[in-house]
């Protein structure tokens, strides 16, 4: 009786957050559309041969749907993403926790990333090419240098940052060290590497572009650099950063669907 | 009468390093607590009560003096005294009963659960045993730290005025909450407090600590049973005899 009662307040309050997150759609959905307005506008004002109106885009973007190669290069984009972040993960989560819980550890390995860290994943281009020549590898492995470090340094002060009083409490039941980091430190920590993998993605969709911009024969930085090289197609252009974008968006979305996950609530709540 | 002491503290001294020298904090603190005995330490803000506490229980180790558990050395934080806190530390990540189960990490409790659930009922919490501690209240919340406490059969409670972070109406009803649990299981419990009735309508005894560097000043026995009225003559003479140790 409690049960379904509860549940009709549950669904009463999933659809009203829902239609609350529709109506929050529609402010940055306006101002998209100003935007495309504006630029169709200004466009056919100027009587542009070479820029592209929002149509064009739209039709040029169908076109290579239709004929399978936007699927591609999307598909080797993502393939290269995932595989350099996913390597990153495993191994800066680790070495993160390591970093944090051994002080020894962190001061010994915390100047030399630092240093790393701030050098542009574009610099490592050159070595890359040097290194792993211009296949699959390259973007591979610059997209692990982007996104292992700011992975590492969130996962570190995620450590440095949990409360004395959880550890005091861990110490005081008198667990054992596997539990201490299964129950406590490794939970206690998960939210700031939640935050890490947002920004190690985030910086590695907008590296693994760059990369094929300059290496490559597939992806979607390779598809803007050709499609302005064969034949000015600008349309291609600004259809290939759009998709960009919208992509973004979502891997950006499907980590933040980490932070409602019933662990980590507690960061985000308060 | 010394077979029965549970802990016996004495002559401890502490004191910490800062920018103007050596700051003592504890002088020189004696005390024997009987098992199950309730003994409440009252004493000002910033007189070294926590400290005292952090090295009672075996979190700090004081520059003088012993601490003796049923006439051994303590050798750091243990199970079998448990500290709850001003601030708590209940693990927000895990729910209530996982909460509860924390402690029971070795083998031979049984149906760990069970024994969590059971313990959840006891300070009322039955029903929320799936929630998170986010979705409590404060005072729940305070709860679910004190059956983490009780699950693991500690022969010691320490408490740092546990309940300075509820609201009066709380902190009333989980006075007669503890009362209530501590009928039915003798702990032996060590309770630190500014809260003068706090300590009368709990304690069996009550020691009054000076200011800084800290000693036992006075020490009272309250000879009343429970349920205890704070406005009872002997309730309020005790009271102002306290305040008046306190210097207030």
């Amino acid at each position: 009786m409690v049960e379904s009662g509860l549940n009709v307040v549950r669904t009463k309050g999933l659809v009203r957050r829902l239609a609350r997150r529709l109506l929050l759609m529609v402010p940055p959905l306006l101002v998209i559309a100003a935007l495309v307005g504006l630029w169709w506008w200004v466009v056919v004002k100027t009587e542009s041969e070479i820029f592209p109106t929002p149509w064009q885009v739209v039709t040029g973007a169908l076109e290579l749907a239709r004929d399978g190669t936007l699927w591609e290069h999307i598909g080797a984009s993502l393939f290269r993403v995932c595989t350099g972040f996913v390597l990153a993960l495993i191994v800066a989560i680790p070495l993160g926790l390591w970093m944090g819980w051994v002080s020894g550890a962190y001061i010994t390995l915390n100047p030399i990333f630092q240093m790393l860290r701030p050098i542009s994943p574009i610099a490592w281009i050159p070595l890359a090419i040097l290194w792993f020549g211009v296949g699959n590898v390259s973007p591979i492995f610059l997209i692990f240098i982007s996104s292992v470090f700011p992975m590492i340094v969130q996962t570190t002060s995620g450590v440095h940052t949990i409360e004395r009083r959880y550890l005091r409490a861990a110490a005081n039941f008198g667990v054992s060290r596997a539990v201490l980091f299964r129950r406590v430190v490794i939970p206690a920590v998960l939210p700031q590497i939640i935050v890490g993998m947002r920004i190690g993605l985030g910086v590695a969709w907008l590296v693994v572009v760059a990369a094929e911009m300059i290496a490559l024969h597939s992806g979607l930085g390779y598809m803007i650099m050709d499609s302005r090289n064969a034949g000015n197609r600008y349309d291609l252009v600004i259809a290939g950063m759009i998709i960009i974008g919208l992509i973004g968006l979502l891997l950006d979305g499907a980590t933040r669907l980490l932070e409602g996950l019933k662990t980590v609530r507690w960061r985000y709540v308060r | 009468m010394s077979a029965d002491v549970k802990i016996r503290i004495s002559g401890l001294r502490k004191g910490f390093d800062t920018d103007a020298g050596r700051l003592p904090v504890v002088d020189g603190f004696t005390l024997s607590v009987a098992d199950g005995e309730f003994v409440a330490i009252v004493g000002p803000s910033g007189c070294g009560k926590s400290t005292l506490m952090n090295i009672v229980s075996g979190f700090e180790k004081p520059d003088e003096g012993s601490v003796l558990i049923d006439g051994a050395p303590l050798r750091g934080p243990s199970p079998k005294g448990i500290v709850i806190s001003q601030h708590g530390s209940v693990f927000p990540w895990l729910t209530v009963r996982e909460n509860l189960m924390f402690g029971l990490n070795g083998k031979g409790h049984g149906d760990k659960a069970a024994l969590a659930d059971h313990y959840a009922a006891v300070v009322g919490l039955k029903g929320f045993e799936r929630s998170y501690p986010h979705e409590l209240s404060g005072g729940m919340l305070k709860r679910v730290e004190i059956a983490r406490a009780l699950v693991v059969k500690p022969e010691i409670l320490y408490m740092d005025e546990p309940f300075s972070a509820l609201d009066a109406l709380m902190n009333l009803h989980m006075r007669n909450e503890l009362l209530r649990i501590l009928a039915e299981e003798r702990h032996t419990v060590l309770l630190i407090t500014h809260d003068v009735e706090e300590a009368v309508y709990m304690a069996d005894r009550i020691m009054v600590l000076s200011p800084r560097p800290t000693t036992i000043k006075a020490a009272f026995t309250v000879d009343m049973p429970h349920p205890r009225k704070l406005s009872s003559p002997q309730a309020q003479q005790l009271r102002e005899d306290i305040l008046k140790a306190l210097g207030l």
